[in-house]
């Protein structure tokens, strides 16, 4: 019963570490939802998390410690955090053309092309943060302070007023709601554009035939290789956000050679399964497996492998809808049909 | 342009293109290489074969990491050819590793060597049975999607792999299971190479064999008996297998089975062959690189081993620069992701032909 009191008053700090983790697959999810709503099946999304997280870090990086420096100049924080958006973005997009390419131009296999694409992304991002940590002059050594201060920014005073607001009932709302870095708004908005893009848009409308049945996309003539193209490199710009948010907002502007970016990229495609392919239901998702991957820390009693099998709580429950979607057959639960096969026109 | 389906190529053309596609490849390593550190591509090149090639001990890592590399790839085979989606080597190789481990650290000495083994064999085939029979038997009965189901086992087993080292961990505190049986009484029980001769090689020579005989065994099951050609026509089309007379759901639980008991046989090469210890990184993403192998070697496993030669040529040559000119490891992974690419699109080439129309005048 103590055990079960003292989990509850720790609860809003959970919440808290769950919305930073959740926003970072939440930011994958989204992008790989584009992609496979064009029927694109793309595993390729941890290695584009990881090069959208090392572009956007190697342009903060070369800004503030190179350019500024050897300017003299004080390194101004929006210009900062405008390069390393705009790198990291384009990275990922072009980690994601080259799956395009392969996949659409040359019908490679899906799934073998995204995962060599996971293996290159992961390869580039630690050879280049291993280098970056080399020229800083050690491991971890990486510093983007402005960059990582300003992605981290936000307003104390509302905060404060609003949690003074709810002193009463124990917690600080305002802590659990407003402080974060505006990323974690951004992909808010993310979700709801997408949504409605997909929802309530002719062109959502024409994607979504596009990976429901592609011949016929075709047949009516919607230009299927534009749309492919348009939304597995888009969809791959919005995932390198979630690298860019995990480098800049969870380990606070530097870089590890950990891997960490590869669990949380599969962690994503979980996300994707578990949303059933819509982008609101990611919100609530993502904020849940934050919480259940942080659930360990917050009960009382664990011992350190026993943390272990609490860490397997996000995989096993979507294992368990993946299940259960496939069991109720629900249509529109289902993944987009035609998700994973190539398309030639020549073929029938 | 115009760009059409070949029925077929002729084979001295189809490792033409390959063969093209692997030049383009390095060329690109080279540019690449040459463009981040300025370094000679040539003497880079040269350090890469002295670092697989070097010395005797260097080929003999070759080849055990290469076997291992094909054993999942042919474990793999089964399920590929009947376009299963099988993503979850990693972990079906994981869970037979934890098994092989159990085995060694709490029984090492307690029951006669072979039974020993016998227990560690069994059990790593039946653990990696269960994981891979699992996603088949949900495929099998309300079609559940097996590319995203295998994918989620990995993390599960990747967590109950690190529940494991927490509980064996050794010394206290380490966080690692360290050698197995490295002393003592009970020193090198359980070792593979320990059974039957000595010497640092004796481990990876049966290695190697043991993987020879299983390739031989996949390509006869699947070429010649019934089930691989049961595999087939499902993997063609489920209905005409259907309309034959095959039972499509035991196909699928029967195959995946197998598929998974190989990875988890892979899983104990790994941990009784190999690294004699048992952590996450146990299976490290080979689980993942073997889907390629074995989707290049279009399940043939013999050309599996091929491909897994070259690539972990690749990465022993990567490691090798990497210490030799003061790069990072991961130079590796970028320099292998760049051939797999190539080797990738040039499968276009083989499959579909391409007309230049001819400008009219």
């Amino acid at each position: 019963m103590e055990g079960l009191l003292s989990f509850l008053s720790s609860f809003p700090t959970l919440l808290h570490s769950g919305v930073v983790f959740g926003t970072v697959i939440m930011f994958g999810a989204l992008g790989e939802i584009l992609t496979q709503k064009s029927g694109n099946l793309n595993l390729g999304v941890p290695g584009v998390m990881y090069l959208g997280g090392i572009a956007g870090l190697a342009a903060s990086f070369l800004y503030e410690n190179v350019f500024c420096p050897g300017h003299g100049i004080e390194p101004v924080a929006w210009i900062s955090v405008a390069l390393s958006l705009v790198s990291c973005f384009v990275a990922a997009a072009l980690g994601s053309l080259l799956y395009s390419f392969l996949t659409i131009t040359l019908r490679t296999n899906q799934n073998v092309t995204g995962l060599t694409l996971t293996i290159f992304g992961s390869g580039v991002a630690n050879f280049f943060g291993g280098s970056l940590n080399k020229l800083a002059g050690g491991v971890g050594q990486v510093s983007v302070k402005v960059a990582s201060e300003a992605y981290r920014a936000f307003s104390f005073d509302l905060v404060a007023t609003v949690d003074s607001w709810t002193e009463r009932i124990g917690f600080g709302l305002g802590t659990l709601i407003f402080s974060y870095g505006f990323l974690t708004y951004v992909v808010l908005v993310i979700a709801v554009g997408l949504w409605f893009f997909l929802s309530k848009t002719r062109y959502g409308l024409s994607l979504r035939a596009v990976g429901e049945n592609t011949a016929t996309a075709d047949a009516v003539g919607i230009n299927v290789t534009k749309y492919k193209y348009l939304a597995t490199c888009i969809g791959g710009g919005i995932s390198g956000f979630g690298g860019l948010y995990y480098v800049m907002n969870y380990i606070k502007g530097t870089w590890e050679n950990s891997g960490t970016i590869e669990g949380l990229g599969w962690l994503a495609v979980a996300l994707v399964i578990f949303a059933t392919w819509k982008p609101l239901r990611t919100i609530w998702g993502s904020y849940l497996f934050g919480v259940l991957y942080w659930m360990f820390f917050y009960v009382a009693g664990l011992t350190r492998s026993s943390q272990e099998i609490f860490k397997m709580l996000p995989y096993v429950v979507t294992l368990f809808v993946l299940i259960m979607v496939s069991l109720r057959k629900r249509r529109e639960d289902q993944p987009p049909a035609s998700l994973g096969l190539p398309y030639f026109r020549e073929d029938r | 342009m115009h760009i059409s389906k070949r029925d077929g190529i002729v084979a001295w053309k189809a490792w033409l293109v390959r063969l093209l596609a692997i030049v383009l490849a390095l060329l690109v390593d080279a540019i690449i290489i040459f463009a981040v550190v300025r370094l000679n591509p040539i003497d880079v090149y040269a350090s890469m074969f002295n670092g697989a090639f070097g010395t005797e001990k260097k080929i003999w890592f070759l080849v055990r990491d290469l076997m291992i590399l094909s054993c999942i790839g042919i474990g793999l085979a089964p399920a590929f050819k009947m376009r299963f989606w099988n993503i979850g080597a990693e972990g079906q190789m994981l869970v037979g590793g934890i098994m092989t481990a159990f085995w060694m650290i709490n029984f090492a000495g307690k029951v006669p060597t072979w039974l020993l083994f016998v227990l560690m064999i069994v059990s790593a085939l039946i653990a990696g049975g269960v994981w891979g029979f699992l996603p088949g038997l949900f495929k099998a009965i309300w079609n559940t999607n097996e590319t995203l189901f295998t994918l989620m086992m990995n993390y599960i087993a990747i967590q109950l792999t690190s529940f494991f080292v927490a509980k064996w961990e050794n010394p206290p505190g380490s966080n690692s299971v360290g050698v197995i049986n490295r002393m003592g009484d009970v020193k090198n029980v359980g070792w593979i190479g320990n059974m039957f001769s000595k010497g640092y090689n004796a481990d990876y020579g049966w290695v190697a064999a043991i993987v020879l005989v299983l390739a031989v065994a996949m390509f006869i099951y699947l070429n010649y008996s019934k089930q691989g050609y049961e595999i087939a026509v499902v993997g063609d089309s489920e209905n005409t297998a259907r309309y034959a007379g095959i039972r499509v759901r035991n196909v699928y639980m029967r195959t995946m089975a197998i598929s998974g008991a190989i990875c988890g046989f892979a899983g104990f090469l790994a941990v009784s062959a190999v690294s004699h210890t048992i952590s996450t990184s146990t299976a490290g993403g080979r689980g993942f690189t073997a889907i390629i192998v074995a989707w290049l070697a279009k399940m043939n496993p013999f050309v599996m081993i091929l491909i897994s030669a070259l690539l972990t040529f690749m990465d022993k040559g990567a490691s090798q620069i990497a210490s030799d000119f003061g790069l990072n490891e991961y130079v590796s992974q970028i320099v292998s992701g760049v051939i797999l690419f190539f080797i990738l699109g040039s499968e276009f080439f083989l499959n579909y032909r391409i007309q230049f129309a001819k400008a009219k005048k």
